[in-house]
């Protein structure tokens, strides 16, 4: 080893705690990089090869009823590469254990053998026989939930008719990745549930011998989706289609993408705040280093070692902390990765969710944390390289100082010697002491935003949830029928209140602006689903007109006032232009309400409903459960305080872990950067120290000067850190704003609290570490070394 | 054979002691300012002076009177702000600093007042740094014993009193087999005795190895071990001497 290496393990050895300090912050970044990128990767490329092999559809759409003859001309649109029909219904549920009654997804599959498309993975059991009757293959979430397998079964309404589904194999399907029944908020694996059932016995079942509902494409390379899309549409309209849509509008699809973006956004933001904390603390330790070390480096220089040797000294230095991080950080961020691909698979259900490292990630990495480091580096190795060696000989010349502005203000009677010491030293620096402030800050702002998250759903949950929609249950009907069904649900037992409701769906255009959307009929005052604005102030429903979401406003490039053309696609499918008559602020989905007279008079129709939210005597919902399950007009109950329940077990859990790992990353940046700013400021002071101990100060007395310091940088840094955590929120809920969800920017008065006092502990404990150093201080040696 | 304007004709030749020979470097109308803001410091005022192989020189002159400027001009370390140094056949001022770093590298050894030892690094460590990028270098141990350290090859400065942190130094300086020796103050900061063992090093350097040593001080005891003596002052030459009658270290005392 030659003698410049030997200084360089040497010197890293002497500064181990602040380099690992520097590399454990600097490992968070390339963790979090490696972490996030590495499982979206494996998500994409595992999506991928999944939507390849078991053929998962590009185009799908639903309709009333259409002859089995109409497929062929599906298949003769161009660009379409194959068509799969078939039937597709929802039923009501009545599973074992599950008291309230859970909707049952049944989509046919062809009496010989597989689907062309959305093909089937076997998890378990068997293929279904299609002579015996009652078999069904059952999604794995749905029995998982429930611990269902083959062998046991559940019953169903079916069209009017109790049945019962003998399970006898458990599968999984690239529609239901993520399975969540279409227009609700939350999943809820217990109470949704997917099966797949012979066409022979389901048809007949449902008057479509010969005939199917559902329709699913697959699109040729270079296939026009619009176009493909006008034109299905044009098909299906006679037959009750109500309008195809593409992957991007797929449910599960979109929850996958929505998902890969937020991991997407994760490997970028939090690696760049890591690695830029990182850098600075290079930047300031190894500056000091390089200060103490002036008369070394000239020596060296006067040697005759160029001024790359010399500079690339340094940055080696810079580097080897750099790659401890590194190596750290990979090691952490595949663990890390492992633990969220597998946790995926507990909302994504994949054949198998393959976690893979790509080579070129760990390359990557590599590269953006040694340019991290450099750019750290960099200023210090550019003044240890171009050194004169010649001025290094003599001492440097005592800092300027000044009066700080206190004493200009002739405030100095009031501030004690060392107080003055402190801000003279901040003075000095200026940037020094605010870029630490900033790294700490960013631990505060951190921590903001990782709280962010949990208030916002918290008071989405609520007002979604508690102060906007004071339902119970919502029911919804097989088909929208008279009014009758409405008094018919109110008189079921323990039922309380009952509001009707209308839901139509259409396809709103403005322009070249279109949107497929349903309208939802309201009563004229809402008791139990209310209008809310963001203020929760309640939203009166115009006689007339249109109230939509801010967002679908915004996509259809409408504002109030203006016309829209609404075309139903149910029924007698009338077309209309209504005006727009309000925004409404929502959090979740593009909605559009009317109330619900305009909107029967709109389809020409009597009072006719399609469900109805109501109110119950919790006491008496077992036997209302029971009865629900045998009442054969209702299609599906939505029972809202066990969606939640089941909603907050998950998502809760796991929101809780993500805090965890939000106040370790924000600990590690407050101690990283707090703990180097002491340690620098001790080497850049102890011989000032040690001359004041030897004067007769206490410990006590030098502590302060040396933690007033960090005291003053810390106070600085929370209010910054909490005007920048504020603002990262106020992004992110910017960049949320998507059709599915709108986050409300609510930040409680806690989170505040909690990263304040995270970060003030850190920098405590901290602060005590170098402490215990300051106590330690040798008097004797701190005087002899020449600064 | 030289001009000067402040030293005293010197007409005989130098009673040459038997290794001293050609000028090693010549120096001419070498002056240096220093800009500090609005205020200019002249730390050499037009110096000509040449250095002989072999010889043993002291540059002796109060603090502040350029020793140092000349020192680190002769060491490729600083250029001046005017006048010419030759270093044998080569120019020194119109090397740009590459060239300079590769000079030094080559030619020169250094020792410096507080001896710039590096404390992660051992005695032997410290010479094997100059060692490594010489072209035909001692062993470092050896470069020790001639030092008389070769007991503490292993110690780390904080390890060593001031002295034996200045003969390491030496055996640093040394090793490499350097053309020149240059020391500026080397006892500067060493108490009489331990000084004495320091110089005696370097005399020994002088007389076994035959290098050519430049020894800045402003004691002027020293200078009576010196071939020949040049004493600055305000940064001129105020006068050149040649000491028939070399005193050995040892006898030094102050
Ligand atoms: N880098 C420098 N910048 C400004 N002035 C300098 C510098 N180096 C030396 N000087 C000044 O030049 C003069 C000569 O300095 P120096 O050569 O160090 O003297 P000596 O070594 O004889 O004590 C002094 O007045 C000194 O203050
Ligand atoms: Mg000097």
């Amino acid at each position: 080893m030659t003698a410049l290496n030997r200084i360089l393990f040497r010197d890293l050895w002497h500064m181990r705690s602040q380099a690992l300090a520097i590399a454990v912050v600097m490992a968070c970044g390339v963790a979090t990089y490696v972490m996030s990128l590495s499982t979206l990767e494996s998500l994409q490329q595992t999506r991928r090869t999944y939507y390849e092999r078991y053929r998962f559809a590009d185009v799908f759409t639903s309709l009333k009823r259409a002859p089995n003859a109409l497929a062929p001309r599906l298949a003769q649109i161009p660009g379409v590469g194959q068509v799969q029909t078939r039937i597709v219904v929802d039923v009501t549920l009545d599973v074992a254990g599950l008291s309230e009654p859970a909707v049952g997804r049944i989509i046919s599959l062809p009496h010989h053998g597989e689907p062309t498309l959305n093909r089937l993975h076997l998890r378990r059991g068997r293929q279904i026989d299609p002579t015996r009757r009652g078999e069904v293959l059952v999604s794995e979430a749905f029995a998982d939930a429930h611990k269902l397998g083959p062998g046991d079964h559940v019953d169903a309404v079916i069209n009017e008719r109790l049945q019962q589904l003998n399970i006898v194999g458990v599968v999984l399907s690239p529609e239901y990745i993520f399975q969540i029944r279409g227009g609700e908020v939350l999943p809820d694996d217990k109470r949704f549930g997917v099966f797949w059932m012979s066409y022979d016995q389901l048809a007949p079942a449902y008057d479509l011998d010969g005939a199917f509902n559902n329709v699913t494409l697959r699109l040729m390379a270079g296939a026009s989706q619009p176009e493909v899309i006008r034109q299905l549409d044009n098909l299906t309209r006679p037959y009750g289609g109500v309008g195809a849509y593409g992957r991007n509008d797929q449910v599960s699809h979109r929850y996958l993408s929505d998902e890969i973006k937020q991991l997407h956004n994760m490997g970028v933001i939090a690696p760049a705040i890591f690695l830029g904390v990182a850098a600075f603390l290079l930047n300031v330790v190894l500056g000091r280093i390089i200060q103490t070390q002036r008369e070394q480096i000239a020596a060296i220089k006067a040697f005759g070692y160029t001024h790359v040797e010399v500079g690339v000294h340094y940055l080696k230095l810079a580097l080897m902390i750099a790659g401890v991080g590194l190596v750290l950080g990979v090691i952490v961020g595949v663990w890390m990765g492992h633990n969220l691909a597998e946790l995926y698979t507990q909302y994504y259900r994949f054949p198998v969710l393959q976690y893979r490292l790509n080579p070129g990630l760990i390359a990557s990495v590599t590269l953006i944390a040694t340019a991290a480091a450099a750019v750290g580096a960099l200023g210090s190795v550019w003044r240890a390289a171009f050194l004169p060696p010649a001025e290094a000989m003599r001492p440097e010349p005592p800092s300027g100082y000044h009066a700080t502005i206190v004493e200009r203000l002739g405030l100095q009677r009031y501030v004690s010697a060392p107080a003055r010491m402190v801000m003279r030293q901040i003075e000095r620096r200026p940037w020094k002491a605010a870029l630490s402030s900033l790294g700490i800050a960013m631990a505060v702002a951190v921590l903001v935003l990782g709280n962010f998250s949990v208030d916002a759903l918290d008071y989405l949950m609520a007002f979604q949830f508690d102060t906007a929609q004071r339902q119970d249950m919502t029911v919804t009907f097989v088909e929208p029928t008279t009014g009758d069904a409405v008094y018919g649900v109110g008189h079921l037992p323990g039922v309380r209140h009952v509001e009707p409701f209308r839901a139509v769906p259409v396809r709103l255009r403005a322009g070249h602006y279109d949107r497929r959307v349903s309208i939802m009929g309201l009563v004229r005052s809402p008791d139990l689903f209310r209008l809310l604005d963001t203020h929760e102030r309640v939203i009166e429903l115009p006689p007339e007109g249109l109230v939509v979401s801010r967002k679908l406003a915004d996509l259809l490039h409408v504002t109030p006032g203006q016309l829209v053309t609404v075309e139903v696609m149910e029924g007698q499918r009338p077309v209309r232009r209504v005006p727009v008559a309000a925004l409404l602020e929502d959090f979740s989905g593009t909605n559009a309400y009317m109330r619900i007279d305009a909107l029967q008079a709109f389809m020409h129709e009597g009072p006719t409903v399609s469900g109805a939210f109501i109110t119950t005597d919790a006491n008496r919902n077992d036997t209302l459960y029971r009865t629900l399950k045998r009442t054969p007009r209702v299609a599906g109950v939505t029972v809202k305080h066990a969606a939640l329940e089941s909603f907050r077990n998950t998502i809760a859990q796991n929101m809780l872990q993500m805090q965890f790992f939000n106040m370790l990353f924000a600990c590690v940046i407050a101690i990283g950067v707090v703990y180097n700013t002491a340690r620098v400021s001790l080497s850049e002071r102890s011989r000032e120290l040690a001359t004041l101990r030897v004067l007769g100060f206490t410990r006590a007395e030098i502590s302060s000067i040396l933690l007033g310091e960090l005291a003053i940088v810390t106070a600085v840094a929370i209010p910054v850190g909490l005007v920048i955590g504020y603002g990262l929120a106020a992004l992110l809920a910017i960049g949320l704003d998507t059709e599915m969800y709108r986050i409300p920017l609510i930040i409680d008065r806690s989170t505040y609290g909690f990263a304040a006092t995270t970060v003030i502990v850190a920098s405590v404990i901290s602060g005590l570490i170098v402490r215990r150093r300051l106590d330690r201080l040798d008097l004797i040696a701190a005087l002899k070394s020449r600064e | 054979m030289t001009e000067r304007q402040t030293a005293p004709a010197d007409p005989e030749p130098p009673s040459t002691p038997s290794i001293v020979g050609d000028a090693v470097f010549v120096a001419r109308g070498l002056t240096k300012v220093y800009r500090m803001g609005e205020v200019e410091v002249h730390a050499l005022r037009g110096v000509d002076m040449e250095l002989y192989a072999g010889e043993l020189m002291v540059l002796l002159g109060p603090s502040g009177s350029g020793k140092s400027t000349l020192l680190n001009i002769l060491g490729g370390l600083d250029v001046p702000t005017s006048g010419t140094v030759s270093y044998q056949d080569h120019d020194l001022t119109v090397l740009d600093d590459a060239a300079l770093t590769r000079y030094r590298r080559e030619h020169v050894g250094f020792v410096f007042q507080f001896y710039n030892l590096i404390p992660s690094l051992t005695a032997r460590e410290n010479v094997s740094l100059v060692t490594e990028i010489a072209a035909d270098p001692m062993d470092p141990a050896d470069a020790l014993a001639i030092v008389g350290l070769g007991e503490r090859l292993d110690h780390f400065p904080a390890q060593l009193s001031g002295g034996e942190q200045q003969r390491v130094a030496i055996a640093r300086a040394i090793a490499k087999q350097p053309d020149v020796l240059l020391c500026d103050e080397p006892t500067g900061a060493l108490d009489a005795a331990t000084g004495i063992v320091v110089l005696e090093a370097l005399e020994r350097v002088n007389r076994e190895l035959g290098t050519t040593t430049a020894v800045i001080t402003h004691n002027a005891v020293i200078a009576k071990m010196a071939d020949r003596v040049v004493t600055l002052s305000a940064g001129v030459i105020a006068d050149e001497r040649h000491n028939d009658r070399k005193t050995a270290a040892r006898e030094l005392s102050w």
